[in-house]
C-alpha cells in the first residue's frame, strides 16, 4: 500500500526531484515519496544519451541515463516510494496532492513538505511566432531527441535546426550518426548560445555549418516542409532584405530555449520571477509559500544537470527541516525577515532572490546568476550591500550560455543587515 | 612540409582558438592557448583525435526499444561512422545491466562498448 499521508512529497523524478527526495530521507523525513508521469524515473536525463554528465558533482563523464541511474538506485536503497506513471494534477495548501495514475486510478496524498521537480517544457513555433505555412515536420528539439534516442524512429531526412543551444547542436550531431542530413544550424544572436565543446565536436567535426545572425524567416510546405526561407538579421535582430535563402529541407527543429513547467505552482499561489519564469525562491529553494519547495530547471534553466542535483539536494534537506518545523531556527519562513537579491550591471537573473537574514550566518550560500550581454574579458562578479562591496569574484569571461555562482562566505554574510538589499553586477576588470 | 591549422581547445569551457604549425603531426608553433594544456590537446588533435563515442542499439525483450550505449573509453575519430553501422547490426537481448559490454574490442580498437543503463525484461502481458 502507498502511504496516504507522507512526510515529504516530490513531484517528478528528473535530477532535481530524485535528489530532494534522496536528501529528504537522509535528512530525516520518514516517509517521502516521488509522483511522476512518465512510465520510467530520471526525466529528462533517459533522453540524454550523450555524455557530459556528472563531471562536476561525480568526477565522472557519464552518458545521462547513467547519471540519472546513479540517484534512482540511490532513491530505492533507501527505501523511497516511487510512483509511475501518475501525473500531479492540482495541489491545495496545506498540502493535499491530487494525482491520476493509470494503476491506481485517482490518488489523494497528504504531505507536510512539497518540493515541486517538474523540469521544464520547450518553446513551440507558437511562441517565436513563426511565419509561413503550417506543414507536418517541424518539431522541438527535445521531442525529435525522445523520437529518435527512445521510441526508435527519425522524424526526417534532411534538417534544418534553428537555435545553437546545447540540445540542438546535440541533435544536429545524433540525426548524422543516425543518417539524415543536417543542412545547417542558424542562431539568430550573434554568438553561439550552447557550450564550445558542443560546437566542436557536434558541429565542427561533421562539417555542419553554423550560420550566426540568422533566422527563419519562414516555412514552405503544403503538407509537409519542403523547405525553410533563412534570413540574416541585424544588431536589433530585425531581418535584413535580399538576404533571404530557401534551404530545401522536409523537417526544421527548433531549439529556441526552455521554460519553468510552473501549472502547479502557480495554482498554489507561488510568486513568480518574471525573468527566469520560476518561483521567486530563498536560499532553502522555498517558494513564498510556506512549506512548498521548487528545484531544478522549474525554478531557472541550468546548463550542468550537477548544479541541478545540488539544488534538489538542497531542497529536499530544506523540506525534512520544514516537515518537523525546523527549517529556518524553526521561523520556518524568510518572510518575516527577508533580504531582496537584486540584479545589477549585465546580470538577467538571479536565484534565489530572497535571503533569510536571520539564518545567514550559518554557513555560506550560493548566489547563482547569468549575465545579459557576453564579456571576452576578464571581469568582475560585485555583490553589493547599501554601498559597501561584501563579495567581488574575478571572472575570465561571462557568457549568457554559462550560470555564474558566487558564494557568500560568513564573513561575506555577517556584514548584512536586515532591511538590506542585495545588488549582484558583472563589470569588467 | 609545414602546414597550419586552427583548432579550438576543448580542454576547458574557455573554449581557446589555437593556431597551429606543424609538420607530419609535429608542432613547431602554436598561439592562442591560455594555458600548457592547450598543447597537449593540439597534439593529440592532430596526431589521434578520439571522441567519445555515444548511440543507441536495438532491444529484444525489454521494457524499452533502445539502449543507450557509450564506448568505454575515447574512439578514433576517424572510425565512428564504421562503429556506427555495426552498433546499428547489432540487436542486444534484455535484462541488460549498467556497465555491461554490448560490443567488446569494437572494430579491433581495443576498446568497448558498454550499456549506459539498466534495462530489465518486459513482463508477458504489461497491461494486464
Ligand atoms: C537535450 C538536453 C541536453 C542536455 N545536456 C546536458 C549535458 O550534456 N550535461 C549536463 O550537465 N546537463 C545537460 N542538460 C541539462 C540537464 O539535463 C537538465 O538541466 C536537468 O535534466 C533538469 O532536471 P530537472 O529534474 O529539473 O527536470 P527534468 O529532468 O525535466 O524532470 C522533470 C520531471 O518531472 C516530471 N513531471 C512534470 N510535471 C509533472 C506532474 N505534474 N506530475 C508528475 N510528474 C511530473 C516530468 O515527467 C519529468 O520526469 C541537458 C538538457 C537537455 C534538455
Ligand atoms: S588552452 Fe587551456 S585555457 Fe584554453 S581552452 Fe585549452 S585548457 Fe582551457
Amino acid at each position: 500500500m502507498l502511504p496516504q499521508v507522507v512526510d515529504v512529497l516530490v513531484v517528478g523524478s528528473g535530477p532535481a526531484g530524485l535528489a530532494a527526495a534522496v536528501a529528504a530521507k537522509r535528512g530525516g523525513a520518514e516517509r517521502v515519496l516521488i509522483v511522476e508521469r512518465d512510465r520510467e524515473a530520471g526525466g529528462i536525463l533517459q533522453q540524454c544519451i550523450h555524455n557530459g554528465f556528472g563531471v562536476e558533482l561525480l568526477k565522472e563523464d557519464l552518458p545521462g541515463p547513467s547519471y540519472a541511474q546513479h540517484f534512482i538506485d540511490q532513491a530505492r536503497r533507501l527505501g523511497i516510494e516511487l510512483l509511475l506513471d501518475a501525473m500531479v494534477l492540482e495541489v491545495q495548501v496545506p498540502f493535499v496532492a491530487h494525482a491520476i495514475s493509470r494503476g491506481q486510478g485517482y490518488i489523494e496524498v497528504q504531505a507536510r513538505a512539497l518540493v515541486v521537480a517538474t523540469g521544464a517544457r520547450e518553446r513551440t513555433r507558437a511562441q517565436i511566432r513563426l511565419p509561413g505555412t503550417r506543414p507536418a515536420g517541424v518539431y522541438t528539439a527535445g521531442m525529435a531527441q525522445r523520437f529518435v534516442n527512445v521510441e526508435g524512429f527519425m522524424p526526417g531526412k534532411r534538417f534544418v535546426i534553428l537555435g545553437s543551444g546545447d540540445i540542438g547542436m546535440i541533435m544536429a550531431r545524433r540525426l548524422t550518426f543516425e543518417g539524415a542530413t543536417v543542412d545547417r544550424v542558424i542562431e539568430i544572436m550573434p554568438y553561439l548560445t550552447g557550450l564550445t565543446r558542443n560546437y566542436v565536436q557536434c558541429l565542427l567535426d561533421l562539417e555542419i555549418p553554423l550560420h550566426l545572425s540568422h533566422t527563419v524567416g519562414r516555412v514552405i510546405g503544403g503538407s509537409r516542409v519542403e523547405a525553410v526561407e533563412t534570413v540574416q538579421v541585424d544588431a536589433q535582430r530585425r531581418p535584413v532584405p535580399g538576404t533571404e535563402e530557401v534551404v530545401p529541407c522536409d523537417t526544421l527543429l527548433l531549439s529556441v530555449g526552455l521554460l519553468p513547467e510552473v501549472e502547479l505552482l502557480q495554482t498554489l499561489g507561488a510568486a513568480l520571477d518574471p525573468i527566469t519564469g520560476g518561483p521567486v525562491v530563498d536560499q532553502s529553494m522555498q517558494t513564498t509559500v510556506h512549506g512548498l519547495f521548487a528545484a531544478g530547471n522549474v525554478v531557472h534553466i541550468y546548463d550542468l544537470v550537477d548544479w541541478v542535483t545540488e539544488a534538489g539536494l538542497l531542497a529536499g534537506t530544506s523540506a525534512a527541516l520544514y516537515a518537523r518545523g525546523e527549517l529556518h531556527g524553526g521561523l520556518q519562513h524568510v518572510a518575516a525577515r527577508p533580504i531582496h537579491v537584486r540584479v545589477g550591471n549585465n546580470v538577467r537573473y538571479v536565484v534565489p532572490q530572497l535571503l533569510d537574514a536571520g539564518c545567514l550566518s550559518q554557513g555560506e550560500h550560493k548566489i547563482q546568476l547569468r549575465v545579459l550581454h557576453p564579456v571576452e574579458e576578464p571581469a568582475w562578479v560585485r555583490v553589493v550591500a547599501g554601498n559597501e562591496q561584501i563579495v567581488r569574484k574575478a571572472l575570465r569571461y561571462a557568457r549568457p550560455g554559462e550560470m555564474i555562482t558566487v558564494v557568500m562566505d560568513s564573513k561575506a554574510v555577517e556584514r548584512l543587515r536586515l532591511g538590506e538589499e542585495l545588488t549582484v553586477s558583472v563589470l569588467p576588470r | 612540409m609545414q602546414q597550419s591549422s586552427n583548432i579550438i581547445c576543448t580542454t576547458c569551457p574557455v573554449g581557446c582558438s589555437l593556431q597551429v604549425t606543424h609538420d607530419v603531426g609535429q608542432i613547431c608553433q602554436i598561439e592562442g592557448n591560455a594555458c600548457k594544456r592547450g598543447l597537449d590537446y593540439a597534439r593529440s588533435e592532430l596526431q589521434d583525435p578520439r571522441r567519445m563515442v555515444t548511440t543507441t542499439v536495438r532491444v529484444r525483450g525489454g521494457t524499452q526499444p533502445l539502449l543507450p550505449v557509450h564506448t568505454a573509453r575515447p574512439f578514433p575519430k576517424p572510425a565512428i561512422f564504421a562503429l556506427l553501422s555495426a552498433l546499428r547490426q547489432l540487436e542486444v537481448a534484455a535484462p541488460l545491466h549498467i556497465g555491461q559490454p554490448v560490443l567488446a574490442n569494437a572494430l579491433g580498437s581495443g576498446i568497448d562498448v558498454l550499456a549506459s543503463r539498466d534495462l530489465p525484461a518486459r513482463l508477458e502481458h504489461p497491461d494486464t
